[in-house]
């Protein structure tokens, strides 16, 4: 089947069985797609001796470590239908994931990506404010997984602004200008969850001080991007959610887990407080001893899979981040499909031997 | 003790002093080298064993174990006695100081470091890994206990520690009268900013990598498989299969080669599963390498598992890359041979250390004397991390000493 006639269903219509139809069907053909079209891929699957006729469910189907994106150039298409090239945001020196587009995929991504986050904030483009600075999306060639992102949700919004400037200092007139504005809209507020607190919260706090308040109570916020940085600063997430609360009145806020190996297929979290996987994709969890599925309830390393990816072999990627299902069809917000949470990144091995190279990345 | 009120040691205030203090370093240079094997020096290694053994100190570092093995009196003069069969008429004395760069992740390195530093006569520096290891503080308190009878000794011991400081490094450096590197390649171009006289010899011990070679058919007839299995493991998990010395491929010789191969990794599996402390990340970074690993050549491919602890690639051919994608903590490559010679090309890579090795030895001679830059050892499964004074292709003995010729 095609991935249109996926697009035309609801995000969180299908139960399990008839999901597990779709999505078996869909990533077999991806599966074989990208063993034709990458030949690394195509190395791969033979080195472990894979065979499409044994496969019955997706959960079957080999998976990559993310890290492989980093380290080969995986694509499944001629340069020459590439239109984007997607990177994740790495620091300096470190390797980066290059993610290759063709003009179909592209568009499923962003269309998912409305599809999913229009359950949320309602069909109809809202006003936005984008909680970053403007020159994060500007070399439109190489997009970040930050620039990639706000373009991404960018399409969501009607009017939009930008809440930082390129020092990353809040436009505090702008702001309020434009919520007077927009007063009595719902407005959509996006971001990554450490500027938001670095460059948001922080300066509205400040500002409240002041005597300087904003009223954002009428928006609603989406953001992601993972809480490390965030629990480095013992902020967790009730402690976000009821400061962004006590200092502007927000109190729809959205986490949703996703990365740039997979853009388009975001899992939200639902008004439970739980991340939802849609219909266009899957969480599966994996024990890290010997890679076999755990159990709802089993802390495991994260798999997801996409029915998305036509250009790229990222269908089915194991991630390095740890994380457990919680449940499935049954979530009190009424969604179907999987839903679970994300404890973080895997832990880098601890390893002993002669040379100093490890010890010292550890050091820095 | 003296006191030294103004030191001309740069940043001395970051110095740690685990042993020794800043005004005796200060003098290191007036400090007379002394004879290899010299009696006080043996007893007092002989009464750091003693100290580390009895009562169980080291008990459960059975690395320290094996150091106060190492060091006790009747092993030195065994030691002792093969170095002056060799030495002739010629009078050999160690060289005086030794600054030695001990590397961060091998708790006990440092102690191998040191001993033959002190058995050969020398005044030795040793800059101690800042981690901190329990095995580092049982070998540093059980030194300074037993010093404290051997005043002399003092002047021959300094164990410091030191974040990276090149200030520190270069004082060390052209106070030297040789110094030893470990670490790898990244360490050894970090002290190499540091100069060192002109009569300063360098020991450095590179980035290498190890293999094993194992006749299949020899393999069969052993009846302690298990035992194998420990050495092997010993070999490579023990230090997450990232010492110079673990093999990284394992080279299949002989007839019967699958037999030995189901037989070998379902041994080596029972001893990993029930010692290996396994963490989650591994079995990631394994079969990233492993993906990476089958799109470099045709015909590599992954062995079936059970689960993540081994990991074990097979090449039809051997291909140089497998230098580079070395994986840890359980990741072998594997090649089935039939003419030892095959590993010529893999062999002259000078970074080629360690074979360990089962089976006839007249079968891996061909290589040894084909002219080959690499393979500094040989030796048997289990036995890759001996420590001795030839290490790394190096002498460490003569190295460490010097040789007065006589010829009146």
């Amino acid at each position: 089947m095609s991935y249109e006639e996926l697009l035309d269903m609801k995000p969180y219509s299908l139960n399990r069985e008839d999901k597990h139809r779709f999505l078996t069907n869909r990533l077999v053909e991806l599966t074989m797609k990208h063993k034709e079209g990458c030949s690394e891929y195509s190395a791969i699957l033979n080195s472990i001796g894979f065979r499409v006729d044994e496969i019955h469910s997706y959960e079957q189907l080999p998976f990559l470590p993310v890290r492989l994106f980093k380290e080969l150039d995986l694509r499944s298409v001629n340069e020459e239908n590439i239109v984007k090239t997607m990177t994740s945001s790495g620091t300096s020196g470190q390797a980066v994931s290059k993610i290759y587009l063709d003009r179909a995929t592209a568009s499923y991504q962003q269309k998912t990506m409305v599809k999913i986050v229009s359950e949320f904030t309602g069909t109809g483009r809202l006003p936005m404010i984008i909680v970053d600075c403007p020159s994060v999306v500007q070399n439109r060639q190489m997009f970040s997984a930050r620039g990639a992102g706000i373009l991404g949700f960018s399409i969501l919004g009607s009017k939009k602004m930008y809440a930082l400037d390129d020092d990353m200092k809040l436009n505090v007139d702008e702001l309020k200008l434009f919520i007077e504005n927009h007063k009595g809209e719902r407005i959509l507020l996006f971001g990554f969850t450490f500027m938001i607190w670095q460059h948001f919260y922080k300066e509205l706090l400040r500002l409240k001080d002041e005597g300087i308040t904003f009223d954002l109570s009428n928006a609603i916020l989406i953001h992601g991007g993972g809480w490390k940085k965030l629990i480095n600063e013992s902020v967790s997430q009730e402690v976000f959610f009821k400061s962004m609360n006590d200092v502007c009145g927000l109190s729809d806020i959205h986490d949703y887990y996703g990365m740039v190996e997979q853009t388009g297929c975001i899992y939200m979290q639902c008004e439970c407080g739980n991340l939802h996987a849609s219909i266009y994709s899957d969480v599966i969890v994996r024990d890290p001893f010997d890679f076999s599925v755990c159990e709802k309830g089993k802390r495991g390393i994260i798999q997801v899979v996409s029915a998305i990816p036509e250009s790229y072999p990222g269908h089915s990627l194991l991630t390095e981040d740890e994380g457990e299902i919680m449940g499935e069809d049954d979530c009190p917000c009424g969604r179907k499909g999987k839903y679970f949470r994300i404890f973080g990144r895997l832990k880098n091995a601890e390893i002993r031997g002669c040379s100093d190279i490890y010890a010292e990345m550890f050091n820095k | 003790m003296q006191k030294c009120s103004i030191s001309n040691v740069p940043n001395a205030e970051h110095i740690e002093f685990m042993t020794g203090d800043i005004c005796q370093l200060e003098r290191v240079s007036d400090v007379c080298p002394r004879r290899p094997f010299d009696e006080e020096v043996m007893d007092f290694l002989n009464d750091v064993s003693k100290e580390l053994l009895s009562g169980g100190i080291a008990r459960g570092n059975t690395d320290v174990v094996t150091w106060a093995f190492w060091i006790r009196k009747s092993a030195m003069v065994q030691r002792q006695k093969e170095y002056q069969k060799s030495q002739g008429k010629s009078i050999l004395w160690g060289r005086g100081v030794v600054f030695h760069i001990a590397p961060s992740n091998v708790p006990v390195n440092f102690a191998y470091s040191l001993a033959v530093g002190l058995i050969t006569g020398n005044v030795n520096i040793v800059r101690i890994p800042s981690k901190h290891y329990e095995q580092v503080n049982l070998i540093v308190k059980a030194i300074n206990k037993c010093l404290d009878k051997y005043q002399e000794l003092q002047k021959y011991i300094f164990l410091v520690r030191y974040e990276r400081d090149r200030s520190i490094n270069d004082y060390f450096s052209w106070t030297a009268d040789c110094r030893v590197v470990w670490g790898g390649d990244q360490t050894i171009s970090d002290i190499r900013m540091s100069p060192i006289r002109a009569r300063t010899t360098e020991i450095t011990f590179a980035d290498r990598f190890s293999i094993a070679v194992i006749d299949s058919d020899e393999y069969l007839q052993k009846v302690d498989k298990r035992q194998i299995a420990q050495n092997f493991y010993n070999d490579t998990y023990l230090t997450d299969q990232n010492a110079c010395t673990s093999p990284r491929l394992v080279v299949w010789m002989g007839e019967k080669k699958e037999k030995a191969k189901k037989k070998f990794w379902e041994e080596l599996h029972n001893v990993v599963m029930q010692k290996y402390e396994f963490q989650p990340i591994m079995g990631v970074d394994k079969m990233a390498k492993a993906y990476m690993a089958v799109t470099l050549e045709e015909g590599v491919s992954i062995a079936s598992r059970e689960d993540n602890l081994i990991y074990r690639v097979s090449c039809s051919k051997i291909i140089t890359e497998l230098a580079e994608l070395k994986g840890e903590c359980g990741f072998f490559w594997e090649y089935d041979c039939d003419d030892i010679m095959e590993l010529k090309e893999l062999c002259n890579d000078v970074r080629c250390q360690t074979v360990g090795y089962l089976g006839p030895k007249e079968t891996i001679e061909p290589l040894l004397y084909s002219g080959i830059k690499g393979i500094d050892r040989v030796v048997p499964i289990g036995k890759t991390m001996d420590f001795d004074f030839i290490w790394d292709g190096y002498n460490l003995f003569e190295r460490l000493t010097r040789t007065i010729q006589i010829s009146i």
